[in-house]
């Protein structure tokens, strides 16, 4: 018998960000864990159902009591679903994974917590910029995208007046235009806007993908090469189309 | 106040201490007050192409750890007077240089000298970094071929981020020089073409150093290509470089595109 792989369509690769909450724990664990408990019998259920990550940076700490405080936090319904700012060597592949990158958002409320005075309240929980329907935030560069940089922009549209190079990379949440030769990678639409295009001046890309769905050097037509394109998508279809 | 050069690339083996001793060596025949430093800690070559190799007391190191004196440890060139060269230690390695350490070095050579030029080892860690940054101009030197292109560009990026000048938010003046170009090669499209080379790069030229057996035989000699052959096709080409960075606004030549001229003549009178 024989197994025919057939490709009908490629799996769908996306990035998406979600809020987490990262808790900081310290040592001794147990004065720790005490403190936590402390604070889940004021308020039960704070953590439950909530996505929570465990952020260790520069605790002195090793892979046996990092297990065992996950499991810990295991019985008190606390499930960690990464682990921030830990060695590989603390990591095992029976524990949550590794998370980087991660970005400070506006405090999580303790709850249950002494009343605090109104004055006392923290400035950090400045609510997010209201998002009118008609308008997308969007950023301009105008410098080279080096090799090993990267823009990231989830809010919206990158526009970048100069090229890519290859080894760099343009992630944004709307489209990206590039004024100069796009040779490295851009992924545009990748909060899962499929309406998102991509236009460069020339098309000399290691990947472009739209949504989630790419496309590799290997897999452009060849004579778009070194032409002004645009890219956008079509359902599930990567379309690339001349400019001009 | 002296100007301090970081020389740099990111891929080894482009021709980083070649460029830089040339250079150091141009600069200080037209008169100006020059000192190379060696940076690169633990794999030191700049005294070995500078004919410097048995002169070595103090070095880098030992300035910066307070052992010696920076007069100390400054090497004066034998065939130029101008020309110092400060060498790198070759048995510790790059931790030994101090951010503080190295800051504090060069605010020194900066009251002392015209030209300060930095010789960067290769990569992009620590050693590297500390190399460019205090520099005041960046000569970025990148052979005609892909990956070599791909890391100058990485570098390119770094200069405009990790650099003293660029955390004030001025603009480093970064050239690029484009060494081991071989003009048969490149017609045959062996090699990446100027044209190419500058438009990913898209850095201004300082100039095109061709390969050149001149270049070895001049570093087996323990002497910078400027002062030993200075007739040379690269050694001109230093000199055009080094006038370049005092400000002359020289016509860059393309190696390769005069001959290619007389080529043609030549072939039609044999036809």
């Amino acid at each position: 018998m024989t197994n025919v792989l057939t490709q009908p369509r490629p799996i769908r690769l996306k990035g998406r960000s979600f809020l987490a909450l990262a808790l900081t724990p310290e040592l001794p664990f147990e004065d720790w864990l005490a403190r936590l408990d402390d604070l889940a019998a004021r308020s039960a259920g704070f953590f439950l159902r909530r996505p929570v990550v465990l952020d260790v940076d520069g605790l002195d700490t090793n892979r046996a009591e990092l297990r065992e405080l996950i499991g810990e936090l295991g019985k008190r319904n606390v499930r960690i679903m990464g682990i921030e700012g830990a060695r590989p060597s603390m990591l095992g592949s029976d524990m949550p994974p590794a998370m980087t990158d991660g970005r400070p958002a506006s405090d999580f409320e303790e709850p249950g917590g002494e009343e605090a005075d109104e004055t006392d309240a923290p400035l950090s929980a400045a609510p997010a910029q209201p998002l009118s329907g008609s308008v997308v935030p969007s950023i301009v560069v105008t410098e080279p995208v080096r090799s090993g940089q990267s823009i990231f922009f989830p809010e919206g549209d990158v526009t970048i007046v100069g090229s890519v190079a290859s080894g760099a990379e343009v992630v944004a949440g709307g489209s990206i235009h590039v004024y100069g030769t796009l040779r490295g990678r851009a992924m545009a639409g990748t909060r899962g806007d499929g309406a998102a295009r991509i236009f460069c001046s020339k098309l000399e890309a290691e990947l472009i993908a739209i949504d989630g769905f790419y496309k590799t050097a290997e897999d452009m037509e060849p004579d778009l090469r070194g032409r002004a394109v645009q890219i956008w998508l079509d359902g599930e279809k990567v379309n690339t189309g001349i400019l001009g | 106040m002296g100007k301090v050069i970081v020389v740099t690339s990111g891929k080894g083996g482009v021709g980083k201490t070649t460029s830089t001793a040339a250079l150091g060596a141009a600069l200080a025949q037209n008169g100006d007050k020059v000192v190379v430093v060696d940076f690169d800690v633990g794999l030191r070559n700049l005294d070995l192409v500078m004919g410097a190799e048995r002169r070595v007391v103090y070095d880098l190191v030992n300035v910066i750890q307070g052992e010696a004196k920076l007069t100390q440890a400054l090497i004066r060139d034998k065939r130029v007077e101008t020309l110092y060269l400060l060498p790198a230690s070759q048995t510790r390695d790059k931790d030994n240089l101090t951010p503080e350490g190295v800051e504090k070095v060069i605010a020194a050579l900066k009251t002392a000298f015209d030209w300060v030029i930095c010789d960067s080892p290769a990569g992009i860690e620590s050693g590297a970094t500390l190399a460019m940054r205090h520099a005041d101009i960046a000569i970025v030197v990148t052979n005609p071929e892909v990956s070599s292109v791909r890391d100058s560009d990485r570098i390119i990026g770094l200069l405009d981020s990790k650099t003293v000048k660029a955390e004030k938010g001025e603009r480093m003046d970064k050239h690029l020089l484009l060494t081991r170009y071989e003009p048969a090669r490149a017609e045959r499209g062996d090699m990446l073409k100027v044209d190419d080379v500058l438009e990913i790069l898209s850095i201004p030229l300082l100039g095109i150093v061709p390969e050149s057996m001149d270049v070895l035989r001049a570093s087996n000699l323990g002497s910078p290509v400027t002062l030993a052959d200075g007739a040379s096709a690269p050694a001109r080409a230093y000199f055009e470089a080094a006038r370049r960075l005092k400000g002359d606004a020289l016509p860059i030549t393309v190696p390769g595109e005069k001959r290619g001229f007389f080529g043609k003549i030549f072939g039609r009178k044999a036809a």
